[in-house]
């Protein structure tokens, strides 16, 4: 990185550390953390979606559509996140590429379960053999995405649908004498007012799902977690310029205070929107707030 | 904002249209970059060591594409039977256990010496509690020895339970140990006798890949009759490492 570090053994003190510190493996952690932020942007609002249309499915008055919306909270609420993930991932990856093998390489005719092999032809590898590395990791963090986004959609779901049942039966049985069909009634008097009781139940959602994304690992995608275990692990002066002992310690701080600073600011954050929605509700907060003002 | 989206979708699927068309498929070498000298991430945060510079040399000489990719040693077996990558060279000795569920080229590495790294020369092996790598012939042998197995997900992981002492020793290749005991000063010492174990370290490929066995087959039987092996045996293991006769 600078022009000083070309013999690190011989550098002492904070050159040494500044050396240390802007290797191509510590840009590879810093940029980890882009990682981490990147995914809780993406994640966050397609888990809402999810929530939103489970909530939706499950007050359905179309009985399968229920049936599923019901299934789909409870299955996934009920089975341990890291089995989900594990499983649902390969099983994921394996149903992309039996769809585009059927599709693409109508001609073959091996089975595509040899044992323990599960082999498609080249041309529905998902991605391509051939692929950069950059699309593997693309592919890999979608597959992320996705996953935690079913995963915290299903508990998002039983907020929103826990909130939708909150909405105080007056203003509904009002708007219904204004008028207005269930449909109007839902966007314009249960959906608006809702948020106010869905917001503490996805608010600590918010929060695991911060603290989750660990389980990044597992999907093969290199996370804080994983960079901060190996470059604190301890090194021997063979294998790199900069050797040093047991660091891990040091590496784990660096990371506890990067969670709690963010859910510190996550918690200033939601307060305020709380605030916000809490503004002209029925709720004991809102007639508090109108006193207040 | 739309059309950015769409017009770098429409970039990325023609992208991968014009790459399907072109050369033969690249071979992803799946490794694990925690187990030095064989295989670690250097300070640039690259797959480094002598199973690099090995792997590089027998895809050059079998005419392949090769690219690396890390993944954690505990799924290392799975993710190349579900073909996230193509093969395990990753120090990986071969074993009847694992050759039931996948194929290995003839070894790189000739059957080598495992050694327990412990505080002190006399610690308890046989009665004590032993660390070693999950998955490994190491963890194995543990298990059957009477010693209490205390399993790690790396071997970094091991080393360190020792040197918290939560461990009386650490049981693993020898050829990894040698630079821990080295870098140590003295702290970690080898306890006991040097255990023959395995058959060598090979590379995996799954069981129906038998065309890109035969290639590698081909690239290993050359490197060993030209000395190519043995000379990176001797700069990465040392002096004193078992080479090929």
């Amino acid at each position: 990185m600078f022009e000083y570090c070309v013999d690190p053994p011989s550098l002492e003190g904070l050159v040494w550390l500044s050396c240390y510190l802007t290797t191509g493996k510590h840009m590879a952690f810093y940029g980890a953390f882009g990682t981490v932020l990147l995914l809780l942007a993406i994640t966050a609002p397609t888990a809402l979606a999810f929530g939103f249309g489970g909530a939706m499915a499950a007050r359905a008055r179309l009985a399968p559509l229920r049936w599923f919306g019901k299934g789909y909270i409870a299955i996934v609420r009920g089975v341990p996140d890291i089995a989900f993930f594990l499983f649902f991932v390969i099983a994921l990856d394996q149903g992309i590429e039996y769809l585009r093998h059927r599709w693409k390489c109508p001609e073959w005719d091996e089975p595509i379960r040899q044992g323990s092999d599960f082999l498609v032809c080249q041309a529905a590898k998902m991605p391509l053999g051939n692929s950069a590395q950059w699309v593997h990791e693309a592919y890999g963090f979608s597959l992320a995405v996705l996953t935690f986004a079913i995963v915290f959609g299903a508990f998002a779901a039983n907020v929103l649908f826990g909130a939708m049942q909150a909405v105080p039966r007056a203003q509904i049985e009002t708007a219904e004498a204004y008028g207005m069909s269930p449909r109007q009634t839902f966007w314009r008097i249960t959906v608006p007012q809702m948020w106010v009781y869905a917001l503490p139940g996805l608010s600590n959602l918010w929060m695991v799902l911060i603290k989750a994304t660990p389980l990044l690992f597992l999907l093969g995608v290199e996370d804080i977690v994983y960079w901060a275990r190996d470059l604190g692990s301890a090194k021997t002066p063979r294998f790199t310029d900069y050797p040093h002992g047991d660091w891990r310690v040091y590496y784990f701080l660096v990371l506890l205070i990067f969670y709690l600073a963010f859910t510190r600011v996550s918690e200033v954050v939601l307060d305020r929107v709380m605030a916000r929605l809490t503004l002209g509700q029925a709720t004991t907060a809102g007639e508090a707030q109108r006193k207040g003002a | 904002m739309k059309k950015i989206i769409l017009s770098s979708v429409a970039l990325a699927l023609s992208a991968g249209v014009a790459l399907a068309d072109g050369h033969a498929k690249t071979i992803r070498m799946g490794t694990e970059g925690a187990y030095p000298p064989y295989n670690f991430l250097n300070d640039a945060g690259e797959v480094d060591g002598y199973e690099r510079e090995m792997g590089d040399e027998m895809c050059k000489r079998a005419e392949l594409t090769c690219e690396w990719v890390t993944n954690e040693w505990d799924s290392i077996i799975p993710n190349l039977t579900s073909g996230n990558y193509d093969t395990i060279i990753a120090g990986m000795s071969i074993t009847d256990e694992r050759d039931e569920v996948i194929d290995f080229t003839q070894n790189y590495i000739p059957p080598a010496s495992s050694a327990y790294m412990a505080k002190s020369a006399d610690a308890d092996l046989t009665g004590g509690v032993i660390a070693a790598q999950t998955s490994t012939i190491q963890a194995g042998y543990v298990a059957e020895s009477g010693a209490t197995l205390l399993e790690f997900a790396t071997y970094d992981d091991t080393v360190a339970a020792v040197m918290s002492g939560e461990a009386d020793a650490v049981f693993a290749d020898k050829d990894a140990l040698v630079p821990t005991v080295e870098a140590s000063g003295g702290e970690l010492v080898f306890a006991g006798d040097d255990v023959p174990l395995g058959g060598g370290v090979g590379m995996g490929l799954r069981e129906s890949d038998t065309e890109l066995k035969e290639k590698f087959n081909a690239a290993i039987t050359s490197m060993k009759e030209d000395g190519t092996i043995n000379a990176a045996i001797v700069k990465w293991f040392g002096e004193d490492a078992k080479v090929f006769e």
